[in-house]
């Protein structure tokens, strides 16, 4: 931006040092541009080692629990109120409890990266060979 | 919470403050009674805990750049380093498409972090360490990114629930498993964040209680009471870090939940 304004002042021997001091400008704007830019992958970086070797035992107990316990309750619910309306019982909640314990490790292996996300493919073959 | 009220006020005359009692802090009680139409809608503590909270937040944020320095003063520079951190989290996670979250992520962050902060004051009522408050603030989350998610995509939206490469005769039970695990995350993300805050404080109280009932009894228990007091010291330093991790981990489940509305099929 500052060059277009150099060059549409149209006076000659303004623009020729106003240009040179604009790609002097432009230079540093460009290094300082750089600097940050590392600058701020190495702080993510930083933050993700942080991340992960802050993670306490307590806290990947609980978060590991908690997506099991989760999906069982979800399974179970969805189970009992289907039952409730179709009249069901007891094939709904026996199904979906089933489906809430599979549902459940499919949420611990995706907590511990060993499933692919959501929509993604692939991922967890290679680990499974292992 | 409104729910919780009734079963929690029957538990009254069980917990009384002047025992040691460590359930005794999750009470909660009507400080103005209002009924509207046959429901309650009484303002609690709980209530005002968030009203505090949601205050303290926007205030703190407002008043430290109002002045807008180019050198940011230490105050300032405490809300930009708010802001970069969900921004970064946020970019990071779902790419700058998810920046139009940005409050919506920015907001459940700063609310989640004051109220766990707030909570770990002495006499404070802890907002987090309700199930219903913390299903709400999932609730919110989910019904975005489902919502969002069909505006966005429409009927494909619904892709994320079939995984690429699975056998055509497996495919109605590998789909109806993905829902259940998809149905559960707002369960599991209020889970979380309500099992720790809970946990934690009553942990705090426990061994706070230790220091009391062991220093009532003089001479040996006086001394004795001096490794509880310790233990209740290094529990509060370790529910400071727990409160600011258990906010982060709710702003990142957030961004990747909000980052399967943007790109439901990679």
């Amino acid at each position: 931006m500052a060059a277009d304004h150099g060059d549409s002042e149209g006076q000659p021997g303004k623009t020729g040092g106003q240009s040179a001091r604009d790609n002097g400008l432009e230079n540093r704007l460009r290094q300082l541009d750089e600097k940050l830019a590392s600058r701020r992958t190495a702080e993510q970086e930083k933050e993700a080692a942080w991340a992960r070797n802050n993670k306490s035992g307590w806290a990947n107990a609980v978060r590991l629990s908690s997506e099991f316990v989760a999906a069982v309750i979800v399974g179970v619910a969805i189970g009992w109120v289907l039952d409730k309306w179709a009249g069901t019982s007891p094939w709904g909640l026996i199904v979906f409890l089933l489906l809430g314990f599979a549902a459940g490790v499919v949420n611990v292996m995706r907590a511990t990266g060993q499933m692919a996300e959501f929509g993604q493919q692939g991922g967890g073959t290679g680990d499974r060979e292992k | 919470m409104r729910d919780a009220a009734p079963a929690i006020t029957g538990l009254r005359d069980v917990a009384d403050p002047n025992k040691v009692d460590p359930i005794h802090q999750f009470h909660i009680n009507k400080l103005i009674d209002l009924q509207i139409g046959g429901l309650d809608f009484s303002f609690t503590n709980s209530a005002l805990f968030m009203v505090i909270v949601v205050v303290l937040t926007g205030a703190f944020l407002v008043l430290t750049t109002s002045s807008r320095g180019l050198v940011p003063s230490r105050m300032q520079s405490v809300s930009e380093m708010a802001y970069e951190f969900v921004a970064n989290m946020l970019r990071d996670a779902a790419g700058t498409h998810g920046m139009k979250f940005f409050p919506l992520v920015f907001s459940i962050f700063m609310f989640v972090l004051v109220a766990n902060l707030i909570g770990l004051f002495p006499y404070f009522f802890t907002v987090t360490s309700h199930i219903i408050v913390t299903f709400a603030l999932a609730m919110l989350v989910i019904l975005t990114v489902v919502i969002y998610g069909f505006m966005k995509h429409g009927l494909k939206f619904l892709k994320l629930f079939v995984p690429s490469g699975v056998p055509g005769l497996l495919m109605p039970l590998v789909v109806a498993i993905e829902i259940v695990s998809f149905l559960s995350r707002p369960v599991s993300l209020s889970v979380r964040l309500f099992a720790n805050m809970l946990a934690g404080h009553i942990t705090l109280k426990v061994f706070a209680g230790f220091v009391v009932s062991l220093g009532a009894m003089g001479g040996i228990g006086f001394a004795g009471a001096i490794l509880p007091l310790f233990m209740a010291v290094a529990l509060t330093g370790l529910e400071l870090l727990v409160a600011f991790l258990q906010a982060y981990v709710f702003a990142v489940l957030t961004c990747m939940y909000l980052n399967d509305a943007l790109h439901p099929s990679h």
